[in-house]
């Protein structure tokens, strides 16, 4: 099993280059915000374990808001991030596109203002790629080229599949047998591609396992002091609800139809947000602890395709900047925005909550749980009002959502099986 | 205009104060002041029209609609014989000279129009053959500023459109006529239609709350559908609520959460109108096709993609078949009152069926235990058959009431067949709801249009698909048929069969408003 890996290289956009830049990446698509996999800079479309990445300018227009705070408004940088998902070690990724398509990387990160193009360039990105403070992966260990490959077998079988009326069980059984021969052949004809999956790297395995342990030990060795500390907890939790301000104005129609440009070209979409955290230790510590909780719960118990009741995101990820003053959220996700904002409401209103309640603004919440998201308009002006353009995106493969894959990667669990019974085979030829 | 029409309102509303309803919000809801078709289906006045105007003199535009008598949610006994109904568009708000301020406040879809955007083009499906450039209506020139709904019970529509016609001249060209056709209950496919219908809480005997809902239920806040109401979530969806400045003569009612703002909202509604051309004979002849021409395999192919019988028997239910030839009908009845968590397949009724896409049925959490550690784990998504049944969840949030009228020549499914040319005939669909976003534009992209709705693969709605390919040229014209002993039955190569002929978003206005909005000067 592969597990996968992440990047995000972020770095400060030169002042005056960033018009150039916009156009520069513009350049990179076929259709608006959709990057074409064979574009000259970046050509996603050649590196086989790209699932999805994309190029997106951090300009927050909400980054005044803290003044609410009484804290002057933060000089920050507007930075360029270029962020990947893909198969395998980041940082061999990372090595490959460098291979690659260096000039065009170079050609694009030339417009932020520490780079030098005399530096190794490498080196330059991995400087520049951001620990992650929680990232979510919807099935841990599905590759690109095993959805890919399980998506021709679909296609195949789908096309070549007796829809005749069964007559018996054992006929289920007869057809079931029919299709594991026919991609035997194939396979030996090298007709179609069904590679088996790569041993787990065990430096990861252990890394997992020490990881579970350590938390365990921590959560344990911590738990008495927060259980002491809670009245106290609850108290300033509580004192910084009632008062923290709610910044929720509805968003303009120039950023609504800017954004909409760009989605629903194909089944998933993409998600950029950006915000400031709330001043004060308490809401510092606190966003440190829950994203450290999510990241556990992603790595150790939200790996086979859900994240709670969500199981329309493919991957997500939540990254500190700027000493954690921001916090930047992307995600894929199946279908289009509306639905994927009521799903977030309707189902889990409550991680959202947890999640994102110690950014500047959002709706008021109880008991960090309670309320906020699930003030619809608040939280859907508040969503889109920190949401970014995402100016090139790509995804390994189009017109495929989570549901196609899960389904998929059962077609082909059920090749490889020696023996169906009747109605085995049966549930498996439905999925045809 | 009868309470069988109201589904089940009451014909006084007063507000109860049983049922956790906090007394100090929840006032008496103003029939009055609300056009009578969020509360009636106007069934007896069988003849209808639409007229689409464009302003022309706003001046007149003005004083002819400010003394329209306009039709009421109040229950009058005798029905009168017909009934007028008046809703704008933006463009229509912006001809009349509405300030500005006061039309910013109205929704963003409402304000972008329903052919406004090239992202909302491509959500609601509006493309290839139903694209906007081809519509009747809509865009342009051709966009409608008012929208004069004429219901007449047989026999007086002529009276009603003359008069009304002669009225507008001096301020409105008429630009189109919606015309419809009485096909006694059916949609021209043939189908007993307007059964799945929300019962709207017109007691307000729902508190204003926000809670989660184990089982799904019929019964819908008023907010839903209503502006100036708590909606499902127990809260008020945005609407325009302007200084009392503007209101001087305190011609609009006042917010009923704020009671200083003066709400141009309270007691209106979004109306979408769609025109929606449908292809009787291309429908009933490429069933017959894979039907082998038989005639009980053609009228089961047809329940199947509908999740109805042409009588409107649901077929996730089991029952004996209604006697043909017996629409039935009414909100309460048992045509409406099932659900699917009995068939999470889809064996009885196909997860793509035309009313399982609409209208799903699905409550907050997948159905399950009512115990606390049942819930936790549901909600935490722990239950692999839990979350196999949870890709659509909260349909209470999605709900249309639907005031759709028919139009053009009304055939047999069995005339349909031996038709050489198609029959121009369809639906005006109409439906009213709170939120465009939440309501009609969710339904309609989510759900009608998504190909993979509910872990579907490649599929579109079957009655009213577009047909479009995916990525590639991924074919998406499939039906899939799920069965419990055999093989998926799956159509192939469906053609479209309902293509969109114009359409618009509304503002059904209350009737204070109405009176507000044509007195209004100009900004």
């Amino acid at each position: 099993m592969t597990p996968q890996g992440q990047f995000t290289v972020v770095a400060p956009i030169a002042a005056g280059r960033e018009t150039e830049l916009r156009s520069l990446l513009q350049t990179m698509n076929s259709s608006p915000g959709v990057a074409d996999p064979r574009n000259a800079l970046v050509p996603f479309g050649s590196f086989p374990q790209i699932h999805f990445a994309r190029f997106v300018i951090l300009d927050d227009p909400t980054v005044g808001d803290i003044e609410v705070y009484g804290v002057p408004r933060p000089d920050l940088p507007v930075y360029l991030a270029f962020m990947g998902d893909c198969d395998g070690p980041a940082a061999d990724c990372l090595a490959d596109m460098v291979g690659q398509c260096e000039a065009g990387l170079r050609r694009i990160f030339s417009h932020c203002s520490d780079f030098s193009s005399a530096q190794d360039f490498l080196a330059w990105l991995r400087a520049h790629d951001l620990p992650i403070a929680a990232s979510y992966v919807n099935w841990v260990g599905r590759t690109v080229r095993q959805i890919k490959q399980e998506s021709a077998l679909q296609r195949i079988l789908s096309a070549r599949l007796d829809r005749t009326l069964l007559e018996s069980p054992a006929d289920a059984q007869h057809r079931w047998q029919e299709m594991v021969d026919f991609v035997r052949t194939e396979v030996d004809a090298r007709r179609l591609a069904l590679t088996p999956p790569e041993p787990t790297p065990l430096g990861w395995l252990l890394a997992k396992l020490f990881n579970l342990l350590l938390s365990l030990v921590v959560a344990l060795l911590a738990s008495p002091f927060l259980l002491v500390l809670a009245p106290l907890l609850i108290f300033q939790l509580r004192r910084l609800e009632r008062s923290d301000p709610e910044i929720c104005p509805r968003p303009s129609s120039h950023l609504l139809v800017e954004l909409q440009r760009l989605e629903d070209q194909d089944v998933t979409n993409q998600y950029t947000a950006f915000g400031s955290a709330k001043p004060g230790a308490f809401r510092r510590w606190l966003i440190t602890l829950v994203l450290a909780v999510i990241q556990f719960t992603a790595r150790h118990i939200f790996t086979r395709g859900y994240l709670a009741r969500v199981q329309t995101i493919h991957f997500a990820r939540w990254v500190f900047i700027d000493n954690k003053r921001r916090v930047l959220f992307t995600s894929n996700y199946d279908g289009g925005h509306q639905a994927y904002m009521d799903d977030f409401i309707n189902k889990v209103a409550w991680g959202l909550n947890v999640a994102f309640s110690s950014g500047v603004g959002w709706p008021q919440t109880d008991f960090l749980l309670a309320r906020g998201a699930r003030r619809e308009t608040h939280f859907k002006y508040f969503q889109r009002r920190h949401q970014l353009p995402t100016q090139v995106w790509y995804k390994a493969y189009p017109g495929l959502s989570l549901v196609d894959m899960e389904r998929n990667a059962r077609i082909r669990q059920g090749l490889e099986r020696h023996d169906l019974s009747g109605a085995q085979a049966l549930e498996w030829l439905k999925l045809l | 205009m009868t309470a069988r029409d109201a589904g089940g309102a009451s014909t006084a509303a007063v507000p109860s104060d049983s049922a956790g309803v906090r007394a100090a919000v929840a006032g008496p809801v103003d029939l009055d002041d609300i056009q009578g078709l969020l509360r009636f289906g106007f069934k007896h006045h069988t003849e209808a029209l639409i007229l689409l105007l464009r302003v022309k003199d706003a001046a007149a535009a003005r004083g002819w609609l400010g003394q329209l008598r306009v039709t009421s949610a109040v229950t009058l006994d005798p029905v009168p014989p017909t009934a007028l109904q008046v809703a704008l568009t933006r463009a229509g708000l912006a001809a009349l000279g509405v300030a500005g301020d006061a039309i910013g406040g109205f929704s963003e879809e409402f304000l972008e129009g329903m052919a406004g955007d090239g992202n909302r083009i491509r959500r609601l499906g509006d493309v290839g053959a139903s694209a906007p450039e081809l519509w009747n209506w809509g865009r342009g020139d051709r966009e409608p500023h008012v929208a004069v709904l004429l219901y007449a019970m047989p026999g007086h529509l002529a009276d009603l459109q003359q008069t009304t016609e002669l009225g507008c001249a001096p301020g409105f060209d008429v630009i189109y006529r919606l015309t419809t056709t009485d096909m006694g209950g059916r949609e021209p496919f043939g189908f007993a239609d307007g059964l799945s219908q929300p019962e709207i809480d017109w007691d307000r005997i729902l508190a204003a709350q926000d809670s989660e809902q184990l089982s799904y239920r019929n019964l819908s806040c008023l907010g839903e559908f209503v502006l100036g109401y708590p909606n499902e979530y127990g809260l008020y969806t945005p609407r325009p609520l302007l200084p009392t400045s503007l209101d001087p003569q305190q011609v609009l009612p006042r917010a009923e959460e704020d009671t200083s703002s003066a709400d141009l909202g309270r007691n209106g509604s979004y109306l979408v109108i769609r025109q929606l051309r449908q292809d009787v004979r291309g429908f009933w002849q490429a069933l017959n096709a894979r039907a082998g021409g038989v005639d009980v395999e053609r009228e089961a192919l047809a329940a199947h993609l509908v999740g109805r019988t042409r009588d409107g028997a649901p077929i996730v239910v089991d029952r004996p078949p209604p006697a043909r030839g017996q629409p039935m009908s009414g909100a309460g009845s048992d045509l409406n009152a099932f659900t699917f968590d009995a068939d999470p397949a889809g064996h009885r009724c196909p997860i793509g069926a035309h009313i399982r896409r609409t209208n799903p049925r699905t409550a907050d959490l997948p159905p399950g235990g009512d115990g606390l550690v049942s819930r936790l784990i549901r909600t935490l998504g722990l239950n692999s058959e839990s979350r196999a049944r949870d890709l659509v969840a909260s349909t209470r949030f999605h709900r249309l009431l639907r005031r759709g009228r028919e139009y053009g020549t009304q055939v047999t499914p069995e005339q349909a067949l031996r038709l050489q040319t198609p029959v121009e005939s369809g639906l005006h669909f109409m439906c009213l709801n709170a939120n465009i976003q939440r309501q009609f534009e969710f339904v309609q992209s989510a759900w009608i249009m998504s190909t993979h709705f509910n872990g579907l693969h490649c599929e579109g709605d079957p009655l009213l698909g577009n047909r479009k390919p995916g990525p590639g040229g991924l074919r998406c014209d499939y039906f899939s048929m799920p069965k419990a002993d055999g093989l998926t039955r799956r159509l192939e190569n469906l053609p479209q069969f309902v293509t969109v002929a114009g359409g618009a978003y509304f503002f059904l206005p209350g009737i204070r408003a109405l009176r507000w909005l044509a007195s209004a000067t100009p900004a």
